[in-house]
């Protein structure tokens, strides 16, 4: 084996690698075997070197010295320098030699308190962090209309888009007389770029199935359903298997701890169609039809599933109930601001650093979740806009990064904080190509059984195409308004009223970037 | 069917699991296995701690899994925990990578800077 | 030929999706045949139409037979954002087929579908149960390869 003196490791990445570190490790090894050092010293291929480093990075053997930017004129200095003379070259010393750690902000999660720190496929990890805890003491010591009161007075809202209030929701439904009643969970997250719920799912499916059973005891349900889509297999395994853990351990079943009370669970899976989001539509899919949504009223909450009085729950709503029975409404209250109480788990992607999710309390703005989460924008690009709520929610220009993201406050805004989906542009990304992905969308997705939509997004998909292959008018963008706005009016659910959104935010904040292709 | 009371005593032991109080654990690895993990090769990151392990006989690791902490582009996370207390989390992880964190942190004690992106919990 | 099948779901019509997922799965070619269709109309009691209509409604079933490996290409805006027009290109150019074409070999069949949920590592793709994330033009390729040489 050959002994080398020094080592230089090689820091490739994404980044690393379209900063010219290819080059740079040609470069480097012609410059040793110039000066006649290649036995001595050593050049090596690794993974990113050191989480915050800049451009090129270097890091040499048994020195451990960083060095950051370089580039390919830098090295003939370089092994000059260090590999000649021993003498480490100060310019190109990284600024930070200490790794700094990022924040997973683990103190203010509350739904997704054990994602990542249990293994969710053993129910006595769950147990050990508390949990069974709330069900115990909503099942033992309170009474249905405690735990109503309990979660009206917390607040917690609906998230998976509407907002509407979750106790008020469930007290609809508790006073109706009915030999049967339902829960039905949705977790036919479809709504691009949010995954909030795989998460949850996937990471602590004992804290969902605490949740349905806490609201099934409170408005008196016997039976509840997850309703997953069919392409979250992992979570649909996981959750099987939290499932049969629960029966096997007494605590879903018949005489739940002597309580009289009875309660089982089931999971029925969808098959690729974003509409089953929409409530009705979904229990149309879990009744084994086509997911074409129901006409209302008669809301679920009298008549749903098998028309007996049904409630459908979004995940992240019901994995916040576990939290709120423990600790109770007053401290649930104290998180968040304006109207919007407790956490909310935002989903960050596109054009940041590093994309993924954080939990948060309601509140925070775009400009922090951007830099305190996602790790600043990508390569340092300029912030142009960003998708919220998915592609039913809207286009966000600069002026609104410092806006607090929270039902209210974005309303003045006539934004909505939908599903929680952040989707980053940097400055280079043409609205016109977004807009055109998002119509491309609903095109797909409607479902067909309105003519408003099923029509209206058609038509919406040919103007935008019109546009972006440079044969459009400046009267399209208001007839694209237009159009939406009364497919708003007109369409039977939300999906014919989503694309108003994203279409009015767009043209309303870059109208340039259509103008553009206009002329 | 179990009971309240054994629902008390299964939470006792698992806490005290967790602590690594009572066992004979002195490290637990935790790799994330969610799906943007797996997507990611967190079942190679896994199976390359579980073959170093056995190579070197140490009989004192535990390897378990965990859900995603929500970091996707990092992808796979692996927390390494030892005696219960001091937590490091690496990212980006690779087989190749496994070797370092085992020889280096795992035996003789010493974090892997270069990989790791958190130290906190 | 489906008995097996029927043996594990209760004769009712809210386990239509869960019996055709699992008929469509258990099919080599990916697909559901007409004579399932009739299967299952006669152990569920419920009309053809009724399945015909479920199925064409739902992106995920196909009655056109498939390859062993089906690839879903996320087009969704994160992943358009981040470059899955690319990545379609490439797969088209690999496989020489279109959409929703299969490979001569039947070892491949291309689609394209709405979010994945794994957008932190858009773009992404579904092969059969796996999720591929962070691709680029040089991942596919050398996905594809690593799933032929499996055969």
């Amino acid at each position: 084996m050959k002994f080398y003196r020094s080592h230089i490791l090689l820091g490739m990445s994404e980044t690393s690698i379209e900063a010219g570190a290819k080059k740079i490790e040609l470069a480097l090894k012609s410059e040793l075997s110039k000066r006649n050092l290649q036995d001595e010293i050593d050049v090596l291929e690794t993974g990113p070197l050191g989480f915050f480093a800049k451009g090129v990075c270097l890091k040499v053997y048994p020195e451990n010295v960083l060095y950051e930017n370089v580039t390919v004129e830098d090295i003939p200095e370089l092994v000059e320098e260090h590999f000649l003379k021993g003498r480490p070259v100060k310019r190109l010393l990284a600024t930070t030699t200490r790794v700094e750690a990022y924040d997973f902000n683990y103190k203010e999660r509350n739904v997704l308190e054990n994602s990542g720190i249990i293994d969710p496929e053993d129910i006595e990890e769950y147990i050990g962090v508390g949990g069974y805890e709330a069900w115990e003491k909503a099942l033992l010591k309170m009474k249905p209309e405690e735990i109503i009161a309990e979660v009206k007075e917390s607040g917690l809202r609906g998230r998976g888009g509407a907002g509407f209030p979750t106790g008020l929701k469930w007290s609809f439904t508790a006073p109706i007389d009915s030999p049967e009643k339902h829960l039905v969970i949705n977790a036919d997250e479809g709504e691009p770029g949010t995954f909030k719920d795989r998460l949850i799912m996937e990471g602590d499916p004992h804290k969902l199935l605490e949740g349905m059973m806490i609201a099934c005891r409170a408005f008196g349900a016997n039976k509840g359903f997850i309703y997953i889509r069919g392409e979250y297999k992992l979570c649909i395994e996981r959750l099987k298997h939290a499932i049969n853990q629960c029966r096997s351990y007494g605590i879903l079943g018949q005489d739940i701890f002597g309580s009289g009370f009875n309660l089982d669970f089931d999971i029925k899976v969808g098959a690729g169609a974003y509409v089953c989001g929409e409530e009705t539509a979904l229990i149309e899919s879990l009744e084994g039809n086509r997911g074409n949504p129901r006409f209302k009223p008669p809301f679920p909450g009298v008549k749903g599933l098998w028309q007996t009085p049904t409630v459908v729950n979004n995940v992240e709503t019901i994995a916040n109930v576990p939290t709120i029975i423990n600790k109770g409404a007053e401290w649930y209250k104290s998180l968040g601001v304006n109207g919007a109480t407790g956490t909310k788990v935002y989903t960050l992607m596109g054009d940041v650093a590093m994309p993924g999710l954080t939990e948060v309390p309601m509140g925070i703005t775009l400009r922090d979740i951007i830099n305190k989460y996602g790790g600043g924008m990508l390569r340092g690009k300029k912030f142009k806009g960003a998708l919220v709520g998915g592609a039913a929610g809207v286009i966000l220009s600069d002026k609104l990064l410092d806006v607090k993201m929270d039902y209210e406050s974005l309303k003045e805004y006539t934004a909505v904080l939908g599903s929680g989906a952040i989707m980053v542009m940097g400055e280079e990304v043409d609205m016109v190509e977004m807009l055109w992905s998002i119509l491309r969308f609903f095109r797909h997705e409607s479902c067909g059984k309105c003519f408003p939509c099923r029509l209206g997004t058609q038509q919406l998909y040919n103007i935008i195409c019109k546009i972006r292959d440079g044969e459009g008018k400046e009267e399209d963008l208001e007839s694209m308004i237009l159009l939406s706005d009364a497919m708003v009016k007109s369409s039977f659910c939300a999906l014919g009223q989503s694309p108003y959104m994203p279409i009015k935010s767009s043209i309303l904040n870059f109208r340039n970037d259509f103008l553009k292709r206009i002329k | 069917m179990k009971t309240l009371a054994d629902l008390r005593k299964i939470r006792e032991k698992a806490q005290n699991d967790m602590k690594l109080r009572n066992s004979e654990t002195r490290v637990k690895v935790v790799v994330g296995m969610g799906t943007s993990g797996i997507a990611m090769g967190a079942r190679e990151v896994m199976k390359a701690f579980l073959d170093e392990i056995a190579n070197r006989q140490l009989h004192d690791v535990l390897v378990t899994q965990t859900g995603e902490k929500g970091l996707s582009s990092m992808e796979p996370v692996v927390d390494v925990i030892i005696d219960g207390v001091n937590s490091v989390t690496y990212g980006n992880m690779t087989a190749e990578k496994v070797k370092r964190v085992v020889a280096e942190h795992i035996v003789n004690g010493n974090p892997v800077n270069d990989f790791i992106i958190s130290t906190d919990k | 030929m489906y008995q097996e099948i029927f043996k594990k779901y209760e004769p009712t019509k809210d386990n239509l999706i869960y019996i055709l997922h699992d008929i469509q799965d258990n099919h080599p070619q990916q697909y559901i045949t007409e004579e399932a269709v009739l299967s299952v109309s006669k152990y569920l009691n419920v009309p053809i139409n009724h399945i015909y209509g479920v199925i064409t409604f739902y992106g995920m079933f196909s009655m056109k037979a498939r390859g062993k490996n089906i690839i879903r290409l996320c087009e969704s805006p994160p992943c358009y954002l981040k470059g899955c027009d690319n990545i379609y290109r490439k797969l088209k150019e690999e496989l020489n087929i279109k959409q929703n074409e299969t490979t001569e070999d039947g070892l491949f069949t291309l689609e394209l579908c709405a979010c994945l949920g794994v957008c932190g590592n858009a773009p992404v793709m579904m092969i059969n149960n796996d999720i591929y994330g962070d691709l680029t033009e040089e991942k596919v390729v050398k996905i594809i390869k690593d799933i032929k040489g499996e055969k």
